[in-house]
Order: structure tokens, then sequence, then C-alpha cells
């Protein structure tokens, strides 16, 4: 009766695997509740939540378009003379930003979970 | 009848004294509401040698007491979602006979851990708190590795004892 069964092992297995599926999961699940900060020439321009798909043309000096599809935002056309906002990737991650320099456009992501990295 | 009630008696305060010994000695991790359980091996011990309704009274007297004495409605809420839920899956692992008693009290460390956080979710209502089960499940694991290890090693001493 006080010996090792089978029945421990697999509990065991069982436990550490969905410890470790679950981690995963929510690991790479996108944050929920997060949204876009953009800021043009400092001010506050607009926040827009990460879950819902659109399209805008921020009125920056030479134009920016932002597009938010798949719970990310991106850049997809400025009429800045570099294009370094428009070939970054997308963001999605509390913390991270897009910024045209000549437009000065910044896009940053806020809210949501934050990001385990430097969270307690 | 005058037995049992002797008995219970010590074998409450037994789990009482195990509990405030808990509170005094905080683990040093830093996560909130991981405890050794220390209590929980009474109730495990309890359901090996006599019948398991004991076990569950037995642990909810201690609950009750050690939450007047050094806790809060709060947390005998907890206490109490944790004990009953631990026990129902103690009790039904070891009838099930496929676990030994390290298995039954890792089954009980880790649902007891997840009832907890069951009710700290429906009562704080963040979804933060999902972060917490992983963790929760694995220090459920080893904290009811060693308190089974601890019972395996008392119960072969203590049938002796007991045997009425």
């Amino acid at each position: 009766m006080a010996n090792k069964k089978r029945g421990d092992l697999w509990l065991i297995l069982g436990v550490l695997l969905a410890a470790a599926g679950l981690f995963v999961l929510l690991w790479w699940l996108p944050k929920p509740g997060a949204a876009v900060e953009i800021t043009v020439d400092g001010r506050l321009y607009a926040t827009l939540p990460l879950d819902s798909p659109t399209t805008l043309e921020i009125p920056s000096d030479t134009g920016n378009t932002l597009v938010i599809a798949d719970g990310q935002a991106t850049v997809t056309a400025a009429g800045c003379p570099d294009g370094i906002c428009v070939r970054h990737r997308a963001i999605h991650r509390t913390g991270e930003s897009i910024v045209c320099l000549p437009n000065q456009v910044v896009i940053t992501v806020i809210g949501g979970t934050p990001a385990l990295d430097g969270e307690v | 009848m005058k037995r049992k009630t002797a008995l219970y008696g010590l074998l409450v305060a037994l789990a009482f004294i195990f509990s405030y010994i808990e509170a005094l000695l905080p683990l040093p991790i830093g996560i909130p509401g991981i405890k050794l359980g220390l209590a929980n091996s009474v109730t495990l011990v309890v359901l090996y040698l006599l019948r398991p309704v004991d076990a569950l009274v037995i642990s909810c007297l201690r609950i009750l007491l050690a939450g007047l004495t050094f806790g809060s409605p709060v947390s005998m809420l907890y206490s109490l979602a944790g004990g009953l839920c631990s026990f129902a899956v103690m009790w039904l692992c070891r009838r099930s006979g496929r676990f030994s008693i390290v298995g039954v009290s890792i089954a009980g460390g880790v649902s007891h851990n997840l009832a907890q956080l069951a009710v700290a979710a429906v009562v704080l209502l963040t979804p933060q708190i999902v972060w917490y089960v992983p963790v929760l499940l694995v220090a459920g694991l080893i904290t009811g590795l060693l308190i089974g290890l601890l019972c395996r090693g008392l119960l072969s001493k203590l049938t002796r004892f007991m045997r009425h």
C-alpha cells in the first residue's frame, strides 16, 4: 500500500505537462486589452485597441498609414524619406513601439497584461 | 464514543499547531499563497488510518479553528475551498487504489492550490491570475511530494499504534 504505484508516475507527468503546456499557451496568447497609443509631434493623437482591425491615415507631415490586424499594429505606408517605420515589423507586446522620426510619429503598445520580462 | 472525542481533539490540535507553525514561518519563496501544507499531513494520515469522514471532520475543524485564531474570514474561505477540494480528491484517489500515499498527497496538494486559485479568480476578477496556474501546479506537486514522503514514513510507525 505504501509502495510507489504506476498511478503516481502518471500523475506527476500529467501535472508537469499541464504546467508546461499552460505556461507556453499563456506566453503565446495575445495579451488582452492591449492598445496602441499614437502621438504626433509629442501630442496624443489617438488610442486604438489592438483587437479591432482598422486602417488609420495619420495626418503627419508626409503621412503614415497605420494598419491594425490580427492583434498587431504595423505601418504599411509613409511619405518619409527613409521608410524605417514601414520596414519595422508588426508590434503587439506592451512597450514595443514604431517610430517615424521625420514625421514625429510614435506608435506604442500600451495596456493589457504586462510583458513578462522585467515585470514582477 | 469517548475514545473518538479524545482522538479527534488530539488530531485537530496537532493539525492546528502545524497550521500555526506554517503561519509563523512563511516559506522564503516570494510567491504568495505557497505553503508546505504541513497540516494536510494530519488529514492524509487520518485518511489512511481511520475513516474518510474522520479526516474530513478533523480537517474542517482545524480550518475553522485556525481561521478564527490567526486568520481572517477571507483566509478561512480560501482554506475551506482548498481543504474541501483536496480532501475530495485525496479520498477519491485513495479509493481508486491506483496511487500510493505519495501520489494521493500530490493530488491533494495540486487540487488544494487550484481550488484556492479558483476562489481568488472569482473574488478578485483579474485575468492575470491565470498566470499562476503553472506555478501552483508545480508547487502543489513538490509540496505534495514532500508531505507524501513524510506521511509514508510516519504511516508504517503509526499503524501499530492505531490498531483498535
